[in-house]
């Protein structure tokens, strides 16, 4: 388990100003979870994520990993606790002049593993990463795809109990992207190791994240099962940041119009497995005409809107939203109406 | 009397292309086995991974910059007491070699320096997140993954100790750039300073091409 007890990290930037990059944070990681930091750049989530392996020391608080204050160790110690931490980074960080295979077994030198161990092992992680073919090429001939496997190869070499992952997706294409996220979570699933992954990516956390913590200029604003956050989010941070994600934008003649009611269904969970609309259409006498929509599956749940124009007699109309409303997460009528 | 005669030019320039590569070839040598590690650790005390340390760095700086902002024929002089101490005497190819040495030392620490600063950060912190120390970091990532510049600056160094050695001739060093000096200089045999002078020359391009092939075979 990792916890966070009132960490502080602040140092002097370039100027000689203080910058307090993270401020008073407080939370635990459970074990075996895939947990997700989101935040725009600048955040404080990479600095915090630092202070887990002491890349960072904290300047208040402290870091506490299975019971060891990572802020008090050093030497022998540190480096043992740091054999049992994974580390992937956003620019892979391979060394260049050592072969695939190489830069795996360097790893678990570092561990103190035998000579046979690590012969032995090696080819076992490059096949779990699918690049058992590549295992005596250098890292530059390798993609970013390619190239971050080799990296998760390297951090789950001594069978580590948690994967630190700083933006490890963010120099990657989207299906580069998918590809990684599923290895972590095939990983996740066998090894039971417990996944931080810090992000400015909310796709990322959507994908493969159980809870997200989310932060804003060094403070954790919210912190919450992944779908409870982007269904209903309650900072309003995090609603900005969300914003992007459920764009929903109509053209401005729709919302001026205002002799038709403009609905947003907004649906979640089991309900959304009903079949609401047409239920509607079939009770009331009215026409449901779908101008925009999106469903989302976020941890296999999913979570919809839609937004449609109702059609029909003004108590029809009212009979049919009473009914949205009690059948779905929330209904609001969008445009103005006199 | 300006009268070249050319068997003595080449029993004179054998035995001084021989001096030449003995200078510069204990220098480099000296340079290797202890510029790389002054380098290294003018490199760790200045902050970068786990052993900054102020003090240490402050005088390896001192040091350096001392030995190499003195004129080469000063330090000459200079180090003729310690010359003595060293090889038993102050004159000779051997005995050049030692302020030789001691200039491609510092020279050398300082491109293994620059060349270590440009090794990639994220590369050393991955290391130190892995738990390595900082032996490890510096045999497994920083001298490999600066070797291929390493090696462009020993042939930096190369060129200029040969340049370097030809001051060599005012401690009785000899050398073929002290040939070019004595011969072709003092006695007005142009002929023969010409002819020295493409010797060097080819000496240089040489070292220069053979440093940048093996510099490009290394880099991966």
């Amino acid at each position: 388990m990792i916890k966070f007890d009132n960490v502080s990290v602040s140092f002097p930037n370039k100027n000689g100003k203080i910058v307090h990059a993270v401020n008073d944070v407080s939370f635990e990681i459970e074990d075996g979870e895939i947990l997700g930091i989101v935040g725009t750049s600048g955040a404080g989530k990479s600095t915090l994520l630092r202070t887990v392996n002491q890349l960072q020391l904290p300047t208040s608080g402290q870091t506490i990993v299975n019971g060891n204050d990572i802020g008090n160790l050093s030497g022998k110690e540190l480096a043992n606790v740091r054999h049992s931490i994974g580390m992937i980074f956003q620019q892979f960080n391979l060394i260049s002049t050592k072969t695939v295979a190489q830069n795996v077994a360097f790893a678990m030198e570092i561990a103190g593993r035998s000579r046979e161990e690590i012969k032995q092992r090696v080819p076992e992680l490059l096949e779990l990463v699918g690049l058992a073919d590549r295992a005596d090429v250098y890292p530059n001939t390798l993609s970013g795809g390619q190239k971050q496997r080799v990296g998760i190869a390297r951090a789950v070499a001594n069978n580590p109990k948690i994967l630190l992952c700083d933006e490890a997706t963010s120099a990657l294409d989207p299906e580069t992207t998918n590809d990684v996220l599923q290895l972590l979570k095939e990983i996740n699933n066998k090894f039971g190791i417990t996944i931080v992954l810090i992000t400015h990516e909310l796709d990322v956390v959507k994908k493969i994240c159980q809870r997200v913590v989310v932060m804003n200029k060094g403070e954790v604003v919210e912190i919450g099962n992944v779908f409870d956050i982007f269904t209903n989010p309650q900072h309003e941070f995090t609603k900005t940041l969300l914003l992007h994600t459920f764009d929903l934008d109509l053209p401005k003649r729709f919302t001026q119009e205002n002799s038709k009611p403009l609905v947003k269904i907004v649906y979640n969970g089991d309900k959304a497995e009903d079949a609401i609309v047409s239920n509607v259409v079939k009770q009331f006498a009215v026409d449901v005409n779908i101008l925009h929509g999106k469903i989302e599956y976020i941890n296999d749940r999913p979570f919809g809107i839609l937004i449609v124009q109702l059609i029909g007699e003004q108590d029809e109309i009212y009979k049919s939203l009473n009914y949205l409303s009690k059948n779905t997460y929330r209904t609001e009528v969008i445009n103005e109406r006199n | 009397m300006n009268e070249t005669n050319y068997s003595e030019l080449v029993s004179n320039l054998l035995p001084a292309f021989g001096e030449t590569l003995e200078m510069c070839g204990i220098a480099l040598v000296l340079a290797i086995v202890l510029g790389i590690p002054i380098g290294v650790l003018s490199y760790l005390t200045s902050g970068c991974i786990v052993c900054k340390n102020k003090i240490i760095n402050l005088l390896v700086n001192l040091i350096l910059n001392i030995i190499m902002s003195t004129p080469f024929v000063i330090l000459l002089v200079l180090l003729l007491p310690f010359t003595r101490l060293v090889i038993g005497t102050s004159i000779g190819p051997e005995a050049a070699s030692v302020p030789l040495g001691i200039v491609a030392i510092a020279f050398y620490a300082r491109l293994v320096e620059s060349n270590l600063h440009g090794v990639d950060k994220g590369v050393i912190e991955a290391s130190v997140a892995m738990g390595a120390t900082w032996f490890q970091i510096v045999t497994n990532v920083l001298l490999p993954e600066a070797f291929s510049g390493m090696i462009r600056g020993l042939t930096v160094l190369a060129v200029t100790l040969v340049g370097y050695s030809a001051m060599a001739g005012i401690v009785g060093g000899g050398g073929v750039g002290d040939l070019a000096i004595r011969f072709g200089y003092y006695r007005y045999q142009t002929d023969i300073m010409i002819i020295t002078v493409l010797l060097l020359i080819g000496l240089v391009q040489i070292i220069q091409t053979f440093g940048e092939k093996i510099s490009k075979k290394v880099q991966k």
